[in-house]
């Protein structure tokens, strides 16, 4: 009951690196998605490349790199701002596939059916193309923050004490009498949280489904 | 401080988590095919223990999964070495995750072509082997090939339960020569430079599948 405790009180800071990082990669991926689909074939490339870069390290290595290689003047990031941002690039990353993805299912006629009707571009982009594109990006999205609370345990190897942190400590504070108990309480807040999610996010698509 | 001489440290790294790749791919995915069909299984007695297992290997990240296997099993009387403890977590993690996939491959076998083998008078195991499961794996691949990659980074796990994989290297290799910022970047771009060809590779593999089917 007390390891129960220990790891229902990190909960909070899962879930604050997961939404953090989530929250950074639905932003940073909407550039990152523009430049993917440039027209200037330089831009293209380059952002190709570095959403490739960004995807081929691994998460732990992102943090590390940036919790011990990274200092603005001699201050270095405290373990929960490098988790959040680190974990947030590598959102932006895969986010901005996802928005790719489902902007080109956006049927090209409705680009052009908006600048026949003489809106805009930033119009077009915002009050045309966008919502069409979030709904079908919305089932991918939810799948990958259900990736993203999992990924967000990683954040315990840098200090962050969040679940699987908490565990950890708890079980070496009772090294005799925890055994495996800390990590499968863990294990199911884990299982806990991602089956509502998974649950709304199917019933979210097959609702956005039928209204489309 | 000259990096260069540290190098073969993280070769020696790189060739580990190969090595643990290999070995959870290969074993994870065999496992992952007995889990899909389990899964997939008209007995409930199979199918609904298979579920819970293949659920949780899912829905815990991988990173429990080896502190589970190394620092929970002794708990109550197994032990494993470190390295083995990552194989298993690892493998394990893998299997959970083909298993759906293939899972999936094997459903998107049109139900004719078992009536087809059953009328060509071919049993169970000839027609699982020689007409579903060849058409089933086909459309896997392109996924699998995508979670082997994923595997690849997954080792880098494994520094946790201090397997001397890259990760580890990395990290010791940087409180030696304090060079954090450079030491990360190397290891990053060492470990980019097996993923991202590896991605490029299953993209024009998926594309070729998808050309035999037009």
């Amino acid at each position: 009951m007390e390891g129960f405790i220990a790891v229902l009180a990190a909960l909070p800071l899962t879930l604050i690196v997961t939404a953090g990082a989530f929250g950074i990669g639905m932003i940073g991926g909407i550039p990152l998605m523009l430049g993917l689909q440039s027209r200037i074939g330089l831009v293209r490339g380059a952002t190709r490349l570095l959403v490739d870069i960004i995807r081929g390290i691994p998460t732990i290595v992102w943090l590390f790199l940036l919790y011990f290689g990274v200092s603005f003047g001699g201050m270095r990031l405290e373990s929960l701002p490098a988790a959040v941002i680190g974990l947030g690039v590598i959102s932006s990353a895969y986010l901005a596939e996802i928005y790719r993805g489902s902007f080109q299912i956006v049927p090209r006629g409705q680009s052009e059916a908006a600048s026949a009707l003489g809106l805009g571009n930033k119009v077009t982009f915002t009050w045309i193309l966008a919502p069409q594109a979030f709904r079908t990006a919305m089932p991918s999205m939810a799948t990958f923050l259900l990736a993203l609370i999992k990924d967000s345990s990683i954040a315990s190897t840098i200090g962050v004490a969040e679940m699987v942190f908490a565990a950890t400590t708890f079980a070496r504070q009772n090294p005799s009498t925890a055994g495996l108990v800390p990590f499968f309480l863990a294990a199911i807040v884990y299982v806990a949280i991602s089956v509502p999610l998974a649950v709304v996010s199917r019933r979210l698509g097959t609702r956005m489904m039928v209204n489309a | 401080m000259d990096l260069s001489l540290y190098l073969p440290r993280l070769g020696d790294g790189l060739v580990l988590s190969l090595q643990l790749t290999a070995i959870s791919v290969v074993l994870g995915y065999a496992l992952g095919l007995v889990f899909a069909l389990g899964v997939s299984s008209t007995n409930k007695l199979v199918r609904f223990p298979t579920l819970v297992v293949v659920e949780i290997g899912r829905g815990i990240p991988a990173l429990v999964v080896l502190y589970i296997v190394y620092y929970g099993f002794p708990a109550i009387g197994i032990l494993f070495e470190n390295v083995l403890a990552a194989a298993i977590g690892l493998t394990f993690t893998a299997a959970a995750y083909s298993s759906e996939m293939i899972r999936a491959g094997l459903q998107s076998v049109p139900k004719g072509q078992l009536e087809a083998a059953a009328a060509l008078g071919l049993h169970g195991r000839t027609a699982f082997g020689r007409v579903i499961f060849p058409q089933g794996i086909r459309s896997a691949i392109p996924g699998l090939m995508g979670l082997a990659i994923q595997s690849f980074q997954g080792t880098s796990l494994a520094y946790s339960i201090s397997v001397n994989e890259l990760m580890s290297q990395s990290y010791q290799v940087s409180t030696i020569t304090f060079d954090y910022l450079a030491v990360y970047a190397i290891t990053g771009l060492m470990y980019v430079a097996i993923a991202v060809p590896a991605t490029w590779l299953s993209m024009g593999v998926e594309k070729r599948l998808a050309r035999g089917y037009a």
